[in-house]
């Protein structure tokens, strides 16, 4: 049996000796299109997570192409036409305090989700932000005291409201999600965010 | 605009873990080794014998003759060859997709009746959660050797590992988006580099396993629908394909440490 075993092993090292185990392949097109019908076959619709999902936009294609190292020039293109399309609102700061509630939460856009729940933004899963709360992740870079060093004016106003709103749109293939344009969070929750980060007075820069 | 967007990531990218948060770390290992001294697996590999040898569905027959892969009823062991393909089914099959397949050829039972509560909760684990204790915890000992000489063991493999990588789902994420950087957690839970031999051993070899924080006993069907969940992707259907290839994927790369599960979790 533990040599079946071993030459099972060996099979299996012979059979995808292009790619070793431990490394990570890039996908073909043709690998996208397996996985994708794969997808469609095995997974179904619950609750406010809809078989469309699973199907890559033209940015995850990219990225799954390149193995989220895509050509410079094709990735700036993407993030130009992504940046263009921000909708960007007139006033930008919203209320840090309620803010803090919408980075705290992860709820949302999960077929677990009761219909109408609003959405949280789950910045601690992957970001340090207020030194009072330690349970955070380390994903995405810390940004505490990212207000006080940056200080909160116009110009860093919208790029922390572009970047929450859609983080492609500044790296193609960040691993942040596109928290406005997939629709998880609202024009007010994100400008409650920048407040957030950037308000004076909120703990991430106290 | 153009400013501020080539000196912000770079002024962000300087992630760092506090001394709080090592602190915080070494309690939670503290942590996990005192309640790894007071698990209830062993009660529920014995609830999962006695639903082993239970008579049930139309057929009234129990599940002891069960084919795992090793011959009927054959179970010592049986568990660390998994997933692997079975001509019966002309399938690559993990444990619980085994199982199910016995329930319907053994017992009769139609796959509505056996699928009706395949996740448990914190009152009562399901059949399956219960079934899965008791089989693997008869692997203990065994060095992790899922069968990869068969063609389409191969296959979900490599379906597995492509799966893994791919992007897709309202917030663009793969399997990789957590599992693919060393030393990062969400919150405090660890993240392990699931398609790096090193870190997919332990996981390989303690799965299914026992969550103290719910006080649940999860298995790795669970582990990858929940997982798929907070991705905000749709349900992957129990037991279908795709879930093989992605247990196949994680226990081939993970291969070759011996069993020593049902585990015990945060």
């Amino acid at each position: 049996m533990k040599r079946a075993a071993t030459y099972g092993v060996l099979a299996l090292l012979a059979a995808c000796a292009s790619v070793p185990v431990g490394e990570r392949p890039k996908l073909s097109e043709s690998d996208l299109s397996e996985v994708y019908a794969v997808l469609k076959r095995d997974f179904h619709a619950r609750g406010a997570a809809t078989m469309s999902r699973v199907e890559p936009d033209r940015t995850q294609r990219m990225c799954n192409l390149h193995a989220d190292n895509p050509p410079a020039e094709l990735a700036r293109a993407l993030e130009d036409e992504q940046l263009k399309n921000i909708p960007f609102p007139a006033e930008i700061m919203g209320d840090w305090k309620r803010g803090q509630r919408i980075a705290e939460s992860g709820v949302g856009l999960q077929w677990s989700d009761r219909p109408g729940t609003v959405s949280g933004g789950s910045c601690y899963n992957c970001h340090e932000l207020s030194p009072r709360q330690e349970s955070h992740g380390t994903l995405g870079p810390s940004l505490k005291a990212f207000g006080k060093v940056r200080g909160s004016g116009a110009e860093t106003q919208r790029y922390v409201y572009g970047k929450i709103y859609n983080a492609k749109a500044f790296n193609l293939c960040s691993q942040m999600p596109r928290l406005g344009l997939s629709g998880t969070l609202s024009e007010q929750q994100i400008k409650d965010l920048v407040a957030y980060l950037l308000d004076p007075g909120s703990p991430v820069n106290r | 605009m153009s400013g501020a967007k080539r000196l912000l990531p770079a002024a962000l990218a300087c992630a760092s873990i506090g001394v709080a948060a090592q602190d915080a770390k070494k309690e939670i290992e503290k942590y996990q080794r005192m309640i790894a001294d007071s698990s209830p697996v062993e009660l529920f590999e014995l609830e999962g014998e006695a639903l082993w040898k239970k008579p049930q569905g139309p057929k009234n027959a129990s599940l002891e003759q069960c084919d795992l892969g090793m011959g009927a009823g054959v179970v010592k062991g049986a568990y660390a060859h998994l997933p692997r393909y079975f001509s019966d089914a002309d399938r690559v099959m993990d444990l619980e997709t085994r199982l199910l397949h016995c329930m319907t050829t053994l017992q009769g039972r139609s796959r509505e009746d056996a699928t009706r509560r395949v996740f448990g909760n914190e009152d009562r684990l399901s059949e399956m959660e219960y079934l899965s204790a008791f089989i693997a915890a008869q692997s203990r000992g065994v060095p992790m050797a899922p069968s990869t000489s068969h063609s389409k063991e191969q296959a979900a493999f490599e379906l597995g590992r492509k799966t893994f990588f791919y992007r897709a789902g309202a917030w663009d994420f793969s399997c990789a988006s957590c599992h693919g950087e060393e030393g990062k957690r969400i919150r405090m839970q660890d993240l392990p580099v699931l398609y790096k031999p090193e870190n997919a051993k332990p996981v390989v070899a303690t799965w299914p396993a026992y969550r103290v924080s719910n006080s649940q006993f999860k298995t790795m069907q669970w582990r990858i629908n929940n997982c798929y969940q907070q991705m905000r992707y749709p349900e992957p259907n129990f037991g279908s394909d795709i879930t093989v290839a992605l247990t196949m994927f994680l226990t081939a790369t993970g291969a070759g440490e011996p069993y020593r599960g049902p585990g015990t979790k945060r």
